[in-house]
């Protein structure tokens, strides 16, 4: 952990932040969730550092409360993408043939999609809990993370050592998991950050339509939703998410280029 | 007292290494080295990988590859230091005064242009002479340089004309603007041996012809004896010796230059077959699938237990598919593969575990057959596991041997391939190999990426290893050198089928078929004259014919 760069530094506090405050918001936040505790959109002051919304709720305290919503279904959503997406890649990059032909086909078929409306339509169909958004979000993103891991793993299956591996007569899983992983990481960490803003920004963007977190829970995009009548009166409350989206976006990938540095160099970097 | 052309003195060259974690480091690739070359004449510099050999070839054109500085010294061409000259006067020099003859043809030339117009391009653009006349003089040295038609050669596309005809034609390029200065950087280390003899033979007769001087880079001191007047022998960035070719050849003063001359001297018995091999490769028949075209014709040879049967042919040959067939990656059209006794299935993944232990294989390029995030002990460690079910404590131990068998005892169990050089990485594949207690090892080109002091230990190891394990070795190589050290039987291949088989002093003494006899002849000797004898020699058989 020496050595890191200022850039990185940065990323990690403003990711830690927003992840601490997401794990102990029961703590930290002011006032409870959906208690309105003040006048209707007052401006920041003491006792409401953000002012208050639209019927009189603490916005300091729904954002805390509407992060934890966010970043937990984001970053499930993201490990579940990431678990199908890149390990369909890398069984089809090692199995080749009509393996690989049946799951890429079926990829490009759900990509030639847009997710948003694919989502749209899935959520109306069905009525949207915390579970279906994310399984619909962590599907629906596979496809990304399984082009990369499978890119990345078609080089890699080419390699002498792969080859001298299949001579001893490995398994696929011993392949997939020992031989060609750990020398995909590193890609696939730096879309990781990216991803991970994508969902946020899907499930903000879902919240926003109506589709996404149903009250009385909320998220960010549903708090942009229930303030943005008041920014023709000049309230500010329907701005803080779109705030902490963008400096969760810069932090995370900030830690995600890092990281990818460190890794891809085969001489000091043992994170693989 | 002929002219000096080219006077280096003092030259240093340093780069900015940047180690990961830590900070960037200032590095010596030259240091302190000092040459002088006169019109006409052609100075090698030799020296293995690493040795600073190319880097002083490129600063004759004032040039640092890839954040190489020239930090010392002075380059005086014709008189003019190099390193004072603004970038327009080191572009008016560069192409004019000094050309360079790169070491990869194939990839030096634009595929998309034909041959004549980029091998007159730098004459045109120094504005030497006009474009009819250039062309003309292009032509002339198509001529002089022995290649087929040169009225029209140059209206070829690179990709139309063969890899030795190539680097001929980048010779020509080098000729053309008559510069006083060239620069040949390994110019036929990519190529055949057979291939090989007659680009050296062109470009020393065009060099006598035009009278240009030249700097010789190569890593094979027999073939640097045979083009240059003086040789400059290279270690880590420092001169080791330097003087006429013959004196560094009969009477090398340095042990490190005596240690190059005298380099593959292994002496090895041969042993005479026995009875039942442990490989025997019946009929075998190959193709690719999609293609018409058999790579592998009816292949037959037999390998002993405890020997080494080397398989010797140009690139093309099908000696590298035959290692395919064998380890059951290309499932053969027809013909069988026997093992032990056993006959083997053709399809690798029908094969038992068994079958797989018994058969090893080193690859050629160490550094891609290791997986570059598993440790040594890792590396090592896997077949242990796989085949005999070792773990922990007993397996660690057992690597520890094989390591103290390649000769790399301490402290090597917990590093990564990256932390290792090219000659320890191959001694871990070679353990690798070995600790499946295999009968036989497939070992394919396995010295080729290796300098020739290296390549000569591993040569060294192999041997020593077969006599203790008693491991059979099928060995693929185009190098008649490293055959003549190690070999007992030898298959010679030429296009896809065995030309030639036996033990080595069948197969190495006359009568020889055409083939056989055109590859050892082609084999660069360490001594003066060699070339100019076996093309002589030719001439002679040629016109007998």
């Amino acid at each position: 952990m020496r050595n890191i760069p200022l850039s990185a530094l940065v990323g990690l506090i403003i990711t830690a932040g927003f992840f601490l405050a997401a794990i102990f918001a029961p703590w930290i936040a002011p006032y409870p969730l959906g208690a309105a505790v003040g006048g209707v959109w007052k401006a920041a002051s003491a006792s409401h550092w953000l002012g208050t919304d639209g019927i009189g709720r603490d916005v300091l305290s729904r954002m805390i409360w509407g992060g934890r919503t966010t970043i937990w279904i984001a970053t499930v959503a993201t490990i579940l993408s990431f678990g199908t997406g890149a390990t369909l890649g890398f069984v089809a990059a090692v199995m080749g043939g009509w393996v690989d032909q049946t799951i890429s086909r079926f990829v490009d078929l759900v990509m030639s999609i847009p997710s948003l409306i694919f989502a749209l339509v899935v959520l109306t169909v069905i009525p949207p809990s915390i579970t279906v958004l994310i399984l619909v979000m962590g599907f629906l993103d596979a496809t990304r993370p399984f082009r990369v891991a499978r890119a990345v793993a078609v080089d890699i299956t080419v390699m002498d050592y792969v080859e001298a591996a299949r001579l001893r007569g490995e398994g696929q899983l011993w392949i997939i998991f020992r031989e060609v992983l750990p020398n995909a990481l590193s890609p696939l960490v730096a879309e990781m950050g990216l991803r991970f803003i994508f969902q946020v920004l899907l499930l903000s963007t879902l919240s926003f339509l109506g589709l996404g977190v149903q009250p009385p829970l909320t998220d960010w995009g549903g708090i942009v939703k229930e303030n943005k009548d008041g920014l023709v009166y000049g309230v500010t409350a329907a701005l803080y998410p779109a705030v902490a989206i963008a400096s969760l976006a810069i932090s995370v990938n900030l830690v995600a280029d890092w990281i990818l540095n460190r890794t891809t160099s085969l001489k000091g970097g043992r994170g693989g | 007292m002929a002219e000096t052309l080219l006077q280096i003195r003092n030259l240093r060259i340093e780069a900015t290494a940047y180690p990961p974690g830590e900070p960037p480091q200032d590095i010596v690739i030259v240091d302190d080295v000092s040459l002088t070359l006169e019109k006409g004449r052609v100075l090698g510099l030799i020296g293995e990988s690493g040795a600073g050999k190319s880097t002083i070839g490129l600063s004759a054109l004032a040039y640092g590859r890839g954040g190489v500085r020239i930090t010392g010294g002075e380059i005086l061409l014709n008189g003019r230091d190099l390193r004072k000259l603004r970038p327009a006067g080191m572009r008016a020099a560069r192409g004019r005064e000094v050309t360079y003859v790169a070491q990869s043809a194939a990839a030096a030339f634009n595929p998309a242009k034909r041959l004549i117009d980029q091998v007159i391009e730098t004459t045109l653009q120094h504005g030497l002479m006009p474009r009819t006349a250039a062309e003309m003089r292009a032509v002339e040295l198509f001529a002089k340089l022995g290649l087929p038609d040169p009225e029209t050669f140059g209206k070829r596309y690179p990709h139309q004309v063969s890899g030795g005809q190539l680097q001929r034609a980048m010779t020509a390029m080098a000729l053309c603007p008559a510069p006083d200065l060239v620069i040949f950087d390994e110019p036929t280390t990519a190529l055949d041996v057979t291939t090989q003899i007659d680009v050296l033979a062109a470009i020393k007769e065009a060099i006598a012809d035009t009278g240009v001087g030249a700097l010789y880079i190569t890593h094979d001191l027999a073939v640097v004896a045979q083009v240059s007047d003086d040789i400059m022998v290279l270690r880590g960035g420092k001169t080791v010796e330097y003087g006429p070719v013959r004196q560094i050849i009969e009477a090398p003063q340095q042990d490190y230059t005596r240690a190059l001359v005298s380099v593959r001297g292994i002496e090895h018995e041969e042993k005479t077959p026995t009875a039942e091999p442990v490989l025997s490769v019946k009929g075998v028949t190959a193709r690719y699938s999609g293609t018409r075209f058999d790579v592998l014709r009816d292949i037959s040879v037999d390998l002993s237990p405890g020997q080494t049967l080397a398989v010797v042919g140009e690139s093309g040959s099908g000696k590298s598919t035959l290692a395919r067939v064998i380890t059951g990656l290309l499932p053969p059209s027809q013909g069988e593969i026997v093992v032990a006794g056993r006959q083997l299935s053709p399809d690798l993944k029908s094969r038992t575990r068994e079958d797989l232990r018994e058969l090893q294989m080193i690859y050629q390029m160490a550094d891609t057959a290791m997986n570059p995030r598993h440790t040594v002990g890792t590396i090592i460690g896997r077949p242990l596991e796989f085949y005999f079910g070792l773990k922990g404590a007993a397996r660690r131990k057992r690597v520890q041997e094989l390591l103290d068998e390649i000769e790399m005892s301490e402290g090597y169990i917990d590093r990564y391939p990256a932390e290792l050089s090219g000659g320890q990485k191959q001694r871990v594949c070679i353990a690798r190999a070995l600790a499946a207690k295999p009968k036989m090892i497939i070992c394919d080109e396995v010295t080729s990426a290796l300098d020739p002091l290296v390549a000569d230990g591993i040569l060294k190891l192999l041997l020593n290893l077969q006599k203790i394990e008693q491991v059979a070795y099928l060995f693929i190589t185009h190098d008649l050198a490293t055959v003549r050290a190690i070999a007992d039987s030898i298959a010679v291949m030429y296009q896809g089928e065995v030309v030639r088989y036996g033990t080595k002093s069948e197969v190495l003494a006359p009568p020889f078929d055409d083939y056989t006899d055109l590859l050892l002849s082609s084999v660069p000797e360490m001594k003066l004259g060699w070339l100019e004898e076996v093309i002589a020699h030719r001439k002679m058989e040629s016109a007998g014919h």
